[in-house]
């Protein structure tokens, strides 16, 4: 017994030293000069995994080049990469827990809705603080709204590794059997509805599948909840307060009690654990006919080699429509479409050893031939203009986004509260798919919010 | 008393190795998680920069926070109807009825019920996908509703009998090995003395196993109060209707990386765990 | 009595059919969606092709991180039976105070360590030990979690081996250890066995703790990777999961036909209390 008292008191005494000692300020040009370098990448992709292209490209094609290129400048350059292919929640996790005890990877490529949460906690610093001097022409090449993924309270912390947007896609084939157009575009929300209850007629078909509830998670959110208030006029937080039971707020869950409510949407799909999974191969098997996705869905859902839920006719099934606003300039800023977007963002870490290094790194990352080179082919909204009007130019659906959507969308707030403002959210939606009324639920949601923000934070 | 000649230092020796290690990976880490407890500590955040000891406060607000309290009340019927009485009545009713099978189909058994056991729980998850998920599962294409998601529609009683397939192994191993220690003649008596099986068990096995129901309810209520596996099969849903304490408290303390609530929260899940241990403790003084 | 005696006996095996079909159905999705062209979460009758499993082969980490769960899991699984064999034969056989309190409230704290609550702690911990990425340190936390429950259980077992046979055996000379390896242990076997199963099935299955502590995905074990088998947006790959499924349970049944045949799978005497 004794000894395990003292070895308990001295892992106490260790942990201790340790955890206060972690607040040591880096130093900008420190090793700016070092002839023997060593950067780690952190991503959450993995070969064989979970964003299996990314991990090839990091392991077979950055590493390489960018260790022949220092080398060429005399500079001996390890790189490593630490691959994950988790969850979202739990690889933010284990970021978290790397920053907090001040280790981690040099460069940490996250989620761009996680960096207010990170920057809040002091876990990230605005990057001209690490590296100092943050001049890049890859600047002009990305435009100012992308750039906006990597910013936070005005700062830049990061730079964006792409993004993508929302629109409603559906099925041609189930469209014709019902008699609409192959080139539907609703212009009110009523318009979506009113192709929902022409394709209710169809047996065996949902009509509309617009994400709700919990299981769901985020997905609910961004391609629920988000876009649909963006149409209703408001975007979820505007002038430092969170959207409360506003009149746009009831309208969105108006909107879902009429799916979900009317028949037009499966309403058990909504619960399933594995509901979203199973809504992509429902709309694989023809089975459901207006869903609103990101471009993701275009090409790793439907896709036709490697797709989860592949089409073998995708080009000639698959339609795609702006997502209307309530009804015309009824949007946000008087749109009469809208779209919400997010992507992932590269971040230097503060605790590193060579910052003007790591930097380096970063700009040849996101150099021209690095984004070009990390699609393996494939069309994909890179942050970058120039690749981007090479790349896109094969894939109709893909041009469409980058030229249709991405200046009439917005982004997520990155804030630390969005998270408990998201799970509020999709509880309200899960609500009115249990059958509970728009009011009622939207009383409720405001109580939520208020616990989980503050009531000086409610608008 | 001694009758192994160990000595108490000897003894202190044999046992030293695994307190060395209970103490640094166990105790430790536990009793600062009790301490988180009563800090306001996130994961991220500015909360995570600077997290202040806030008392009992997490223990308040999750007294008050209905999802806290529905989560017991989902914990209290899990650990009783799938543990307490699912896991212990087909556990004793497995061991009863093979007791005088033939080898060949006793070991078939067994081996289907230790099976269930040992397969690892994120495969186990998949199986049990695959026999209630919606229009291609099995409980659906054997009753002929296919169209029933029977996680969605029925997700607690799906857990409940999800775990008591899990979980009977043990109870089946421990009363197997219980049973043989009650003396053949008894039962015989018994059943020259015209008792019926139910009586037989009443009357005459189980003051002989009483103290192995006890340990076998203790162990196995707290392994299900614990159990994790349910996240994997309905992530708490659908809207909380399934959400245990582990399942809670893995969401508040990842999704939602509120650690300092986790944390309070996993301290209410050892206060229960405790009272429930109390009372097995009791029950056993009482037979003695 | 004849006819009764048949209606029973039918209502015997009728009632042991319908207990095997609810244990064995569940499994059957292991044996046909690894060798279906398109599996699902659902049984059907599979469109046989091997497909699948040769996708599995060539995954970059699939057989490596079985090896690296084998590794992991024997560390664990030892370190748990061994040093619970120790203290349990020392607990059963002194009596030292206080003991069956201070085993309830170990129990009762291996709860909150094996919760999500408690990464924070156990991760700054091992950073500070400098066992993160170590394969052994991992090991080490996994087997502390384990241990109580594994000592609670092994010393009914070690109760219920006849203090005679010590006595004996001590008349004739031999030490403590000699008295613990060929008296006690032998006649305990079949519990030392089932513990290392069960200690070994628990290993197995844990995700959180290695996810955590190991940084190096050709270090992974099989649990995290399975966790990894989604594309970008979080969708399961569906060709791949059935096999690895089948490749990651099949050590675990083999241990456990290997142990049940050559020791005894069962709680033999076992667990009083």
């Amino acid at each position: 017994m004794r000894r395990t008292r003292m070895f308990g008191l001295l892992a106490v005494c260790g942990l201790l030293a340790g955890c206060l000692g972690q607040t040591q300020e880096g130093d900008k040009a420190q090793n700016a000069d070092a002839k023997e370098i060593t950067l780690t990448i952190v991503a959450n992709a993995a070969a064989g995994g979970k964003n299996a292209r990314g991990a090839n490209w990091i392991q077979n094609w950055v590493i390489p080049k960018f260790t022949e290129q220092q080398k060429a400048k005399g500079v001996t350059a390890t790189i490593k990469f630490e691959q994950n292919g988790a969850g979202d929640e739990d690889f933010k996790t284990k970021v978290a827990l790397d920053l907090k005890t001040g280790g981690g990877g040099d460069i940490i490529e996250i989620d761009g809705i996680w960096l207010g949460e990170f920057a809040q906690a002091g876990q990230i610093k605005p990057l001209g603080d690490v590296v100092g001097n943050t001049d890049w022409d890859g600047w002009n090449q990305i435009p100012k709204a992308v750039q906006g993924l990597g910013e936070f309270d005005g700062k830049r912390y990061g730079v964006p590794m792409g993004t993508d947007g929302r629109v409603l896609f559906f099925n041609k084939k189930l469209f014709a059997q019902a008699g609409l157009p192959a080139d539907w575009q609703p212009r009110s929300w009523q318009d979506v509805l009113d192709a929902g209850a022409k394709l209710k007629t169809l047996p065996g078909v949902t009509p509309i599948q617009l994400n709700a509830g919990t299981a769901m998670g985020e997905a609910t959110t961004m391609q629920g909840v988000l876009p649909a208030l963006v149409g209703a006029g408001k975007p979820i937080y505007e002038n430092g307060k969170w959207q409360g039971d506003s009149a746009q707020l009831k309208d969105v869950l108006g909107l879902y009690q009429k799916v979900y409510g009317g028949g037009l949407g499966d309403p058990v799909l909504q619960q399933e654990a594995k509901g979203r999974d199973r809504s992509f191969t429902l709309f694989g098997e023809n089975k459901i006919g207006i869903l609103l996705e990101s471009d993701y869905f275009w090409r790793s859902v439907v896709e036709p080699k490697n797709g989860v839920a592949k089409m073998a006719d995708r080009d000639t099934a698959v339609g795609w429509a702006l997502v209307p606003a309530k009804q015309a300039k009824a949007g946000v800023g008087g749109q009469d479409f809208v779209s919400m977007s997010g992507g992932g963002v590269r971040v230097i870490n503060p605790n590193t050893n060579y910052p003007r290094q790591a930097w380096e790194f970063m700009q040849f990352l996101n150099s021209a031939e690095a984004v070009k080179e990390s699609l393996a082919g494939a069309a994909q909204l890179t942050q970058r203009q120039d690749v981007n009007d090479e790349v896109l130019k094969g894939d109709p659906m893909l041009t469409f986004i980058s030229e249709k959507v991405l200046p009439i969308t917005r982004y997520r707030p990155g804030l630390a509260d969005y998270p408990k403002v998201s799970a509020a959210l999709q509880q309200a939606t899960a609500d009115v798919v249990a059958g509970k009324s728009p009011d009622e639920v939207a009383t409720a949601y405001r109580a939520a919010l208020i616990k989980a923000v503050g009531e000086g934070n409610v608008g | 008393m001694d009758s192994s000649g160990l000595g108490v230092r000897r003894a202190l020796g044999f046992v030293a190795p695994a307190l060395v290690l209970i103490g640094v990976f166990l105790v430790f880490p536990a009793l600062w998680t009790l301490y988180i407890g009563i800090t306001n500590y996130q994961l991220t955040g500015p909360a995570a920069a600077n997290p202040r000891i806030v008392g009992l406060d997490n223990v308040v607000e999750a007294v008050r926070d209905p999802l806290f309290t529905n989560s017991v009340w989902l914990t209290a019927l899990f650990v009783l109807f799938s543990a307490v009485l699912g896991q212990n009545a087909l556990g004793f009713g497995l061991a009863w009825l093979l007791r005088n099978v033939r080898p060949w189909l006793r070991r078939t058994v067994e081996g289907f019920v230790l099976l269930s056991w040992i397969l690892p729980g994120t495969v186990v998850a998949y199986l049990w996908f695959a026999v209630l998920s919606r229009d291609t599962g099995t409980l659906g294409l054997l009753l002929g509703s296919p169209e029933t998601a029977w996680l969605v529609q029925y997700p607690m009683t799906s857990l409940i009998i999800f775990n008591v397939w899990r979980g009977t192994a043990f109870s089946m191993l421990l009363y197997t090995s219980a049973l043989a220690a009650v003396p053949p003649s008894q039962i015989e008596t018994a059943r020259l003395m015209g008792a019926s099986g139910w009586q037989t068990v009443r009357d005459v096995v189980f003051p002989h196993i009483r103290g192995h129901v006890l340990t076998n309810t203790l162990l196995i209520s707290l392994w299900t109060a614990n159990d994790f596996t349910p996240f994997l099969l309905t992530a708490g849903g659908p809207n909380h209707q399934s959400e245990v304490l582990p399942v809670l408290i893995y969401r508040q303390a990842l999704e939602g990386g509120q650690l300092g609530y986790a944390s309070a929260m996993s301290m209410l899940l050892l206060v229960g765990n405790l009272a429930v241990a109390l009372v097995y403790v009791r029950l056993l003084r009482r037979r003695a | 009595m004849s006819p009764l005696w048949m209606v029973r006996r039918i209502g015997f095996y009728v009632l042991i059919t319908l207990v095997l079909a609810f244990f064995a159905v569940p499994m059957l999705w292991l044996a046909s969606a690894p060798f279906d062209s398109k599996p699902g979460l659902g049984l059907r009758w599979p469109d046989w092709t091997f497909a699948n499993v040769a996708a599995t082969f060539e995954h970059p980490y699939a057989l490596t991180s079985l090896v690296n769960s084998l590794v992991l899991c024997v560390v664990a699984t030892v370190v748990t039976t061994v040093l619970a064999a120790l203290a349990a034969y020392a607990l059963s056989r002194v009596r030292i105070p206080g003991r069956d309190l201070l085993l309830y409230l170990l129990l009762l704290l291996s709860s909150v360590v094996t919760g999500t609550a408690a990464m924070v702690p156990i991760f700054v911990m091992m950073l500070q030990l400098g066992l993160i990425n170590s394969q052994f340190g991992t090991a080490l936390v996994i087997a502390g979690g384990m241990l109580p429950a594994a000592i609670f259980i092994l010393k009914d077992f070690m109760d219920a081996v006849p203090r005679s046979y010590e006595e004996s055996a001590r008349v004739f000379g031999a030490s403590p250890w000699q008295v613990l390896g060929h008296v006690v242990l032998p006649v305990a076997r079949p519990g030392v066995a089932t513990i290392f199963v069960w200690a070994f099935v628990n290993a197995w299955g844990n995700f959180l703790l290695p996810f955590l502590l190991m940084r190096d995905v050709g270090q992974q074990p099989a649990a995290v990777l399975l966790r990894t088998l989604y594309d970008e947006g979080g969708s399961a790959n569906l060709t791949v999961i059935p096999v690895f499924s089948l490749l990651y349970s099949i050590p675990v049944v083999v241990l456990y036909l290997f142990v049940s045949k050559r020791y005894g799978f069962r709680f033999h005497g076992g667990i009083k209390s």
